[in-house]
């Protein structure tokens, strides 16, 4: 390729949200015929980054070239006319069309003033054929899996624009054939000379398809660097700013494996939620459990605490059978549950650090033997000291907290219920680094004083350090149990990877 | 591949064919082009404000407002047809133009204000209502000689049966719906709305626009079923049409609109319109039977088509969960 001025050219882009610094001073290169990864964690400034390209956000300085001209690009619609085009993770599509009016929808092809459906038809079907797509593309978008809909999406979006597409990650809900199926489009439109941005959080995919890499952290620019020949342990120290505690694992102690069970699931399951499994878990264990968004990680969960009815299997507590019909069961059981969006399942926006702790305790007293103010006081400030949850005042709203504190407010509540067994889901989302660390100590500490515990995350590395035991699932099935040696990040991505072969010809 | 998208369409064609056949076995001379004649003209003002429903319904809004404004029209028209010399047909454009208007200001602040369809149009309801109030508390007959020419209007079918004016208005306002829904990009950006509001925006729809065309749109057909009804009835009162807004939701959802927006069709409402017309005839021909029977019938339907369509999604949602991986691997892309 000749190396003529870049596709796309970001120089000195700053951005502040009220004053806080989201994005300082980032430059971006970007060349025809390339697959650039856009890397770094929470926080890091990638969405910033991203949507001042696509005219979501405008930048507060520097600037944005397309081909060599400086661009201003007023809305997402304006930046898909100047070339620039998105497809997100949600697809944003419209499921109640047709796939051929989502392909031209707002350019449809018009005969006597009145569109063209024919025609319209016969262009979709043109159009995914370069894709090596051949679908009905009058069902409505519905009817098709994400993957399908993803390629529509970026049909759509190439189409349109046809120079930059920005790819927010999109194989968050695919599996791995379904990666493979969009990574060969992604391919092809390399070919075509595309400049294509990528964004994920599976770095594998990143090896697998990226030419380059952009690392950004804290709103700035770590460093752009080849793939080829990029150490993987460099890049995740580049994009974690600190070595990876790779080899940090709990030392766990070979009696408790040999105690009775706490909890067992003997082929618990829901038909279209989990497959059937049997799980022990016991005391002072954590069990991981580990596998790719919407593999039936929250759904297991939610079976244990019975938030959703199992149509199989049963859950024995202490050798004894019980029938988890309810959340409420489950809490008289000793058992404790810390959702995954914990904005809209867990705490009390509106309410204060010490009404969301005492929540859980009071539930389960009952409302007729209510707590007094003074135990409910005694009881927040022990758990905020316990906790180190950072608050200046107890009676403080909750919502005004950060995500860190609220994720400690929610364990402090489960906490309190002194649960025998607790199960957390995705504790360390959406959480500053520091607190990210206390919370890892704290359920290690738990485990040790002899809670079980089942952790589900999607941080394969820190569910490695603290696990006792992970079960890794896949397409709604347990797929592998690891123990001891075999815990580590690269047996759990060959878990996750492996059983290929899922799609059976059609 | 069978598309479930029609399904809530033929289940109402079933029911109505059904219902058609149950009535022809009871009286036998509903069959007959008279009734069908009548049925359509009795009908005509309900059906042309539910084309104007679906669309609102469609895009996932709902509009409360025309009956009031149904109301607003004959009330006007009575009046200024008493009071001044005006012609009939330059008074036919000025309510039109005044209703539209009224219809496209619901919008804007529908979408401008970023309120709920529910209390705006609410809002709207009583506001037409008052101002109907404002104008004449009577009954006002109107005796314009143009009146009764239009009145007189009517093509004679076979059997002896009558396509009045008002019916065949009636027909054409579907026929136009039908195109405008199916065969326009203002109908798909109105089933964009109503399937997923960010997405749409995204995609680039002229949201503003088509919020405020929807409800302009829902403002005229209104005022176009209050000249019907006018004729219909040769008078004009502002207590008139009183729930006619509801009468027009059942027929929109009965013809298996989707009450949540994004799916349906106007030829579903003409037959949601066909089988309460055809209610209302059977308990003519009965004679016995309570009129109010046909507010029962319409509730049971209404409930048996609300649980049709919660049905038709919690299987669709199955059946995608199933086809997920036939179709990832159905598909599979040539190497580049």
């Amino acid at each position: 390729m000749a190396n003529a001025q870049p596709l796309l050219s970001v120089r000195g882009v700053s951005k502040a949200f009220l004053g806080v610094s989201a994005l300082e001073n980032v430059d971006f290169t970007l060349k025809a015929g390339e697959v650039h990864a856009l890397l770094g964690e929470n926080g890091a400034g990638k969405s910033t980054l991203i949507k001042i390209i696509t005219g979501a956000y405008r930048r507060d300085e520097g600037e944005v070239l397309l081909d060599g001209t400086p661009i201003y690009p007023r809305d997402v619609v304006d930046a898909q006319k100047l070339g620039i085009g998105t497809v997100y993770q949600e697809v944003n599509l419209l499921t109640n069309l047709t796939v051929a009016e989502n392909l031209f929808l707002g350019r449809q092809p018009k005969r006597f003033g009145l569109t063209d459906v024919r025609e319209m038809n016969r262009r979709s079907r043109a159009i995914l054929d370069t894709y090596g797509l051949s679908i009905d593309v009058t069902a409505p978008l519905a009817n098709f899996s994400v993957a399908i809909q993803q390629v529509v999406a970026i049909a759509r979006a190439v189409d349109i624009s046809g120079k930059v597409l920005v790819l927010d990650e999109p194989t968050a809900s695919l599996d791995a054939h379904e990666v493979e199926m969009l990574f060969a489009v992604v391919r092809q439109l390399r070919e075509r000379g595309m400049g294509i941005i990528f964004i994920s959080h599976f770095l594998d995919q990143v090896y697998e398809i990226a030419d380059t890499i952009t690392v950004l952290r804290n709103g700035r620019l770590i460093d752009t660097v080849p793939v080829a020949g990029l150490d993987r342990l460099k890049l995740v120290s580049m994009m974690l700013g600190r070595q990876l505690e790779a080899d940090f694992k709990r030392t766990i102690d070979p009696n408790t494996a040999k105690a009775e069970p706490l909890v067992s699931l003997r082929g618990l399951g829901k038909r279209g939620n989990i497959d059937p499994l049997d799980l022990d878990i016991r005391q002072g264990e954590v069990v991981g459990i580990a596998g790719l968004l919407g593999s039936g990680r929250t759904e297991t969960a939610q079976l244990v605490f019975g938030i959703e009815r199992a149509d199989s299997g049963t859950i024995s507590v202490a050798g004894t059978p019980v029938n988890m019909s309810s959340p409420r069961r489950a809490i008289s059981q000793g058992f404790a549950f810390c959702p995954e969006d914990r904005k809209t399942d867990g705490i009390v926006g509106d309410l204060s650090v010490r009404e969301n702790i005492i929540f859980a305790l009071q539930a389960q007293r009952g409302w007729m033997r209510p707590l007094s103010r003074s135990e409910q006081e005694a009881l927040a400030d022990r758990y905020i000291a316990a906790l180190d949850i950072r608050t200046s005042d107890r009676e403080k709203p909750i919502k005004f907290l950060s995500g860190g504190n609220q994720q400690k407010v929610l364990l402090a509540r489960w906490l309190a219920t002194n649960p025998r067994f607790l199960i957390l889901d995705e504790p360390t989302r959406g959480i500053d680094v520091g607190a990210h660390a206390e919370i890892i100590r704290l359920i290690v500490d738990l485990c040790e004083r002899g809670m079980a515990l089942l952790v589900i995350s999607s941080e394969l590395g820190e569910l490695v350090g603290y696990s006792s035991r992970i079960i890794v699932l896949r397409d709604r099935k347990m797929v592998s149990e690891l123990t001891g040696d075999e815990i580590s990040t690269e047996h759990i991505m060959k878990a996750i990877a492996s059983h290929g072969a899922t799609g059976e010809a059609a | 591949m069978k598309n479930s998208k029609y399904l809530p369409l033929l289940a109402t064609f079933v029911v109505f064919v059904l219902a058609y056949v149950i009535c022809i076995s009871v009286f036998p001379n509903m069959l007959s082009t008279r009734v069908a004649g009548n049925l359509l003209t009795d009908n005509a003002f309900l059906g042309i404000t539910a084309v104007g429903m679906t669309f609102v319904i469609l895009s996932g809004g709902i509009d409360l407002s025309v009956g009031s404004v149904i109301a607003f029209t004959g009330v006007f028209l009575s009046v200024i047809l008493r009071d001044t010399s005006i012609h009939p047909l330059a008074a036919f454009v000025l309510v039109l133009a005044l209703t539209t208007a009224f219809g496209a200001a619901m919008g804007g602040i529908i979408f401008f204000l970023d309120m709920p369809p529910f209390i705006v149009t609410l809002a709207g309801m009583f506001l037409a209502r008052g101002i109907s109030y404002l104008l004449t508390t009577e009954s006002v007959p109107i005796t314009h000689p143009f009146y009764s020419t239009l009145q007189d209007l009517y093509i004679r079918m076979p059997g002896g049966g009558r396509l009045t004016l008002i019916a065949m208005i009636m027909v054409a306002v579907f026929a136009f719906g039908i195109i405008l829904a199916q065969r326009t990009r203002f109908g798909t950006y109105v089933y964009a709305l109503g399937g997923n509001l960010t997405s749409a925006q995204l995609m680039g729809v002229p949201v503003a626009k088509t919020t405020i065309g929807i409800y302009a749109l829902s403002g005229f057909l209104a005022g176009l079923s209050g000249i019907v009804f006018s004729l219909y009835t040769s008078a004009g009162y502002s207590l008139a049409a009183v729930g006619v807004e509801l009468d027009a939701i059942a027929a929109v959802v009965i013809g298996g609109t989707l009450l949540t927006g994004g799916y349906g069709f106007v030829a579903g409402t003409f037959l949601g319109i066909c089988i309460q017309g055809l209610i209302q005839t059977y308990i003519v021909f009965d004679g016995t039977l309570s009129s109010w029977w046909t507010k029962i019938v319409i509730g049971l339907l209404l409930f048996g088509f609300i649980a049709l369509q919660r049905g038709l999604m919690w299987m669709s949602e199955r059946s995608s969960r199933n086809m997920r991986h036939a179709s990832a691997s159905g598909a599979q892309p040539t190497s580049a």
